[in-house]
């Protein structure tokens, strides 16, 4: 079975500590700082090698700003990740570029992710021929031809341009992008959110059997938690830039110990009619991220919240063997 | 493939638009008169043939008296301040391509350079970038021009020089613009993951999708660089003495301004010629601006 090998392999290839990532806001004629967007605030997690990571939370939870700050594509306020021995946050220059060649992304919107002038050989040779990958003219061809395979599409499609593929197909290109470069983990930003349906399945299956064939390890970033259930080994819940649970998906969906993640879940839609559910749904909206809540950031919306949980910041413990929780009164 | 049928795309709208078509047309006609010119007006071997000689008469004597002469059969656009009309025409055609082609050019490339390093970098490179744009805007171009010219002295070449300082501004900012609202596009972020140097970034993603409207710019600024070049020239700080130039020919008009009678072939003939220069690039301009827009995609 896969899934004991991996829990006997247990090797970390991504972690994350205290990673911070705070926006400023501008404002007034001299353009100072006047306060904080706090995106990301402090959170911690790890990634075990060939497994996926699920990263998941409602929309400005911070999931795809921590995301793009692993993938240096904004500078981190604090904190440090660990990839391969090194702090990837503090790395520069031609270590950071060599950096890029082992951790790769997936991007959200398919269409916007696809460079609209440039043919679809030149959009994967790219990472092929910025980090040597390629002994010549025709090996580059070659390795544009067998990723295009790879992830599902024709070769003979190498000279068309973006546009005259369809959302499923684009989504491949992009795929086949960031695997041209043969990385070791890839950050999926929302990968399946902007398709139909129909081609989610698709391209989640796609990205399955990619993890499978190359040893790939994945953060993935979702909003859909059946998206996040069907794919992930092990699940990050976040809410207003903290991590408020992390483990395994089976003891998540079991045994949920927060009750962020227990209004999630039984927010999920089943398709029984008959069957009457206990939903919990969440009073108000999400605080804004300028100025988050004090205390635990969900006490505001919590159905079990006391006077503590305004006052003191819970700790983000491991509760039980690989679960971690942060809640005052999670059991 | 879809670059050809792209480009056939573009060239099936300017042959179904007839005032693309008049533009192209005088163009073509102005581009034709600028490589003949030897043939039109035959210089004298071995001299500098922008520089006009005074005109002679149909017998070969140098014409001394700087009266103007009506048009005749020797000198089809007449004689003013000694020169042949048709001669500073013919040869002012390529003075006019010469100025419009570098002036633009390298303005347009410095603007381009100054915006995407403006844009793409943002924060205090930009502040201090944009701030040097606004202190040249600030200049009025033409007192601007006039003071360049009188700095670096007289000829062509300096009002060249003059018009590149001066002419970069209105593309840097719009190339800015562009760039600016581009590289939030997914698909510079992927190539920043990709771990692509800036310089490429900038060259191969956001010029590409931002460089469109600045050569509809350099188009339209054709025309009136000519006409602003021709200005500096008519109010006497641009083209050297006897240089075959349009606005030259406008500058020796000035004399007989009260006697139009006997010196309208010298206003009317380069007058025609300029008109119909920027109305080429406009139409020209227009066109290509049709083509770009993507809201007029049908």
């Amino acid at each position: 079975m896969v899934e004991t090998e991996k829990i006997t392999a247990r090797e970390e290839v991504l972690t994350v500590k205290n990673l911070v990532k705070h926006f400023p806001i501008r404002g007034g004629v001299f353009k100072t700082i006047v306060g904080w967007v706090q995106a990301v605030d402090d959170i911690s997690f790890h990634v075990y090698k060939g497994e996926t990571f699920g990263l998941v939370g409602e929309s400005g939870c911070g999931k795809t700003t921590a995301a793009m700050t692993l993938m240096r594509l904004y500078n981190p306020t604090s904190g440090s990740a660990f990839f391969g021995g090194r702090d990837i946050l503090s790395i520069r220059g031609s270590e950071l570029r060599g950096l890029k060649k082992n951790i790769q992304m997936i991007f959200q919107d398919p269409y916007s992710s696809l460079n609209p002038r440039m043919r679809v050989k030149n959009i994967i040779a790219e990472g092929i021929k910025t980090h040597h990958l390629a002994s010549g003219r025709q090996d580059l061809l070659d390795k544009v031809a067998d990723m295009m395979k790879k992830v599902g599409l024709s070769a003979d499609h190498m000279y068309r341009f973006p546009h005259e593929f369809s959302g499923g197909q684009r989504q491949r290109i992009g795929i086949a992008r960031a695997l041209a470069v043969e990385p070791q983990l890839i950050l999926c930003d929302e990968p399946v959110s902007a398709l139909d349906v129909s081609i989610q399945a698709q391209v989640v299956n796609l990205l399955k059997d990619l993890q499978n064939q190359f040893g790939l390890t994945y953060v993935f970033v979702a909003h859909d938690l059946a998206v996040i259930k069907h794919i992930s080994d092990r699940i990050g819940v976040m809410y207003l830039g903290k991590m408020v649970e992390m483990t395994d998906k089976r003891s998540l969906f079991n045994h949920p110990m927060h009750p962020y993640t227990r209004a999630l879940i039984s927010a999920i839609p089943i398709p029984n009619p008959e069957l009457k559910k206990n939903r919990t749904i969440l009073v108000g909206d999400v605080p804004s991220p300028i100025n988050p809540p004090s205390g635990c950031r969900f006490h505001t919306r919590c159905p079990i919240a006391q006077p503590i949980c305004k006052e003191q910041e819970p700790l983000f413990e491991e509760k039980s063997t690989g679960h971690f929780v942060a809640c005052h009164f999670a059991k | 493939m879809a670059m050809k049928t792209e480009s056939r795309r573009i060239l099936k709208k300017l042959v179904k638009n007839p005032t693309a078509m008049l533009g192209i047309f005088l163009l073509v006609f102005f581009i034709i008169v600028a490589i003949l010119a030897p043939v039109l007006a035959p210089s004298e071997p071995g001299k500098d043939p922008f520089k006009m000689l005074p005109a002679k008469t149909a017998e070969g004597k140098m014409i001394w008296s700087s009266n103007p002469i009506a048009p005749d059969s020797t000198h089809p656009f007449g004689v003013i301040g000694k020169y042949d009309v048709w001669y500073g025409v013919v040869w002012g055609t390529r003075s006019a391509f010469k100025i419009g082609l570098i002036v633009s050019i390298i303005s347009s490339i410095i603007g381009i350079i100054v915006g995407s390093i403006s844009a793409y970098f943002g924060g205090w490179i930009d502040e201090i970038l944009m701030r040097i744009t606004d202190m040249f805007m600030a200049i009025p171009f033409l007192v601007a021009a006039m003071i360049m010219t009188t700095i670096l002295g007289k000829g062509l070449d300096k009002v060249t020089i003059a018009l590149i300082i001066f002419g970069w501004m209105q593309v840097a900012r719009l190339i800015r613009g562009n760039i600016l609202q581009a590289k939030e596009e997914q698909y510079v972020l992927a190539a920043k993951a990709l771990g692509i140097r800036n310089f490429w970034i900038i060259v191969k993603h956001l010029l590409p999708n931002t460089i469109f409207p600045v050569i509809v710019q350099i188009s339209m600024r054709m025309g009136s660089l000519v006409i602003t070049a021709a200005s500096l020239s008519f109010l006497g700080v641009g083209a050297e003495i006897g240089y075959a130039d349009w606005g030259t020919l406008l500058n020796y008009a000035r004399n007989y301004m009260m006697q139009l009678d006997k010196s309208w072939f010298a206003v009317v003939y380069p007058g025609i010629a300029m008109v119909l220069f920027v109305l080429a690039w406009n139409l020209v301009g227009d066109a290509l601006r049709d083509i770009f827009d993507p809201k007029m995609r049908a």
